[in-house]
């Protein structure tokens, strides 16, 4: 139990056009092992043309109590959405 | 079942419950899911790492008895394609690692417990595989009932533990495919001594499989609660039945006899009345006294041990690399 090897995380980027996703996590040496790993874990059946690893520790959250207050601003804005505006039929599409 | 024997506590009432408490189980009831950091019970999140570890250790050890037929596949194609399963199984026992250490254990921890035996892995690789039928019989049994298993556990309420059910689940009906394929072939294009081959790993692999959902439920004491957090959906005797009834019409296709003289049909019920495996044996087993018990645990701690040069020279690798990096910098700088 002497040197675990550190965990990072992994991101996919499933097609051309797509943005990276979060897929899961894994532990390795370094970050060109990361990657070897990934491709291995997590890209078995094609699932992806691009690879992103980052140490989970370098990694900063929100904090989930925090969810409330953090969020509530936007709870508020209802006129930020399209559906808030009432386009006259006439009009056309908009 | 892939965690048979998780131990979990009672059920709480509402009124036993604690504010938080109360809270948490109005979330689960919601059907939202539970995140890492966010606040759990205690005993679910001991729970859940005795259950997802368990079933991390089920999908390691499960290699095992595969992996031993990988050098006598009958064919190169054969070869492959069992690499790749159990090339599969690795990832998923990753994949759960991995979410069992969001809950605050650490893999080597994991593993740990494995090796000095205080964790359990599914008493089903306690068994084993001693001929080439076995190997289609372990992808079409063992798979087959641990996906009637994983399915349902791809709504469990813990998000890391659903998420990683559900890679599993896309990855697993190739398993029991390619299972059933080696049996079509032995069975409905082979000699008279291959199907015999086939039919005897039925026999012996029939009643494992069925104990691979755990005890029955009146002798499940651990149930309740995991069923209440919703870290299990269905219960062991629901599960077992699900898989008796799908699997029935497969083994007459083989022309396989199940081997339960008391297998028949009941109309009232909609589905197969069939008889109890050998609880004696699978506490045994658990116990520790299954057939392969000592040889799986052996092969696994000196895989481990035999891997630590290997593991630490890699980590002393990257630390000299990040050194001479950091050393780089500062020569430009
Ligand atoms: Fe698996
Ligand atoms: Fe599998």
């Amino acid at each position: 139990m002497s040197s675990e090897w550190p965990l990072w995380e992994v991101f996919i980027r499933g097609q051309h056009g797509l943005n990276h996703r979060h897929v899961g996590s894994l532990h390795a040496p370094d970050a060109e092992m990361a990657i070897c790993n990934a491709r291995d874990v997590y890209t078995r059946r094609n699932e992806g043309v691009s690879i992103w690893v980052v140490q989970s520790n370098q990694i900063t959250a929100s904090a989930p109590s925090e969810k409330g207050p953090l969020f509530e601003p936007s709870n508020s804005k209802v006129y930020r959405h399209p559906t808030f505006f009432d386009i006259p039929a006439e009009v056309g599409h908009m | 079942m892939y965690a048979q024997m998780v131990k979990a506590e009672g059920a709480k009432s509402r009124e036993e419950m604690t504010v938080e408490e109360r809270a948490f189980q109005d979330r689960i009831d919601r059907g939202e899911k539970i995140e890492p950091k966010e606040w759990m019970p205690e005993g679910y999140r001991k729970t859940l790492i005795r259950q997802i570890g368990q079933h991390a250790h089920s999908e390691i050890v499960g290699q095992l008895p595969e992996g031993n037929w990988i050098t006598r596949a009958p064919t190169l194609e054969r070869k492959a394609i069992l690499l790749a399963k159990v090339q599969d199984e690795a990832g998923h026992g990753l994949y759960l690692y991995s979410a069992a250490e969001t809950l605050g254990v650490s893999r080597d921890e994991l593993l740990e417990l494995l090796h000095n035996g205080k964790m359990k892995y599914s008493s089903i690789f306690n068994y084993p595989t001693l001929n080439w039928a076995d190997i289609g019989t372990v992808g079409w049994l063992v798979d087959g009932a641990a996906i009637m298993n994983q399915v349902q556990l791809q709504k469990t309420s813990y998000g890391p533990y659903s998420r990683a059910m559900i890679r599993i689940c896309k990855e697993e009906s190739f398993h029991q495919r390619q299972g059933y394929d080696i049996l079509l072939k032995m069975c409905l294009q082979g000699t008279p001594e291959q199907k015999a081959m086939a039919q005897d790993a039925m026999n012996r692999f029939w009643y494992p499989a069925l104990m691979m959902f755990g005890p029955s439920d009146k002798d499940s004491v651990h149930s309740a609660q995991s069923m209440q957090w919703k870290i299990k959906i269905n219960t062991n005797d629901e599960l077992r039945q699900k898989f008796v009834d799908q699997t029935v019409p497969q083994a007459e296709y083989l022309g396989l006899t199940i081997p339960d003289p008391n297998l028949k049909w009941n109309e009232e019920k909609g589905g197969y009345d069939f008889s109890e495996p050998d609880w004696d044996e699978f506490f045994d087993v658990i116990a520790g006294n299954g057939p392969c018990n000592a040889e799986r645990m052996e092969a696994r701690v000196t895989a481990w041990e035999d891997g630590a040069w290997f593991r630490e020279g890699l980590m002393a690798h990257a630390k000299k690399q990040d050194a001479r990096r950091a050393a780089a910098r500062i020569a430009a700088e």
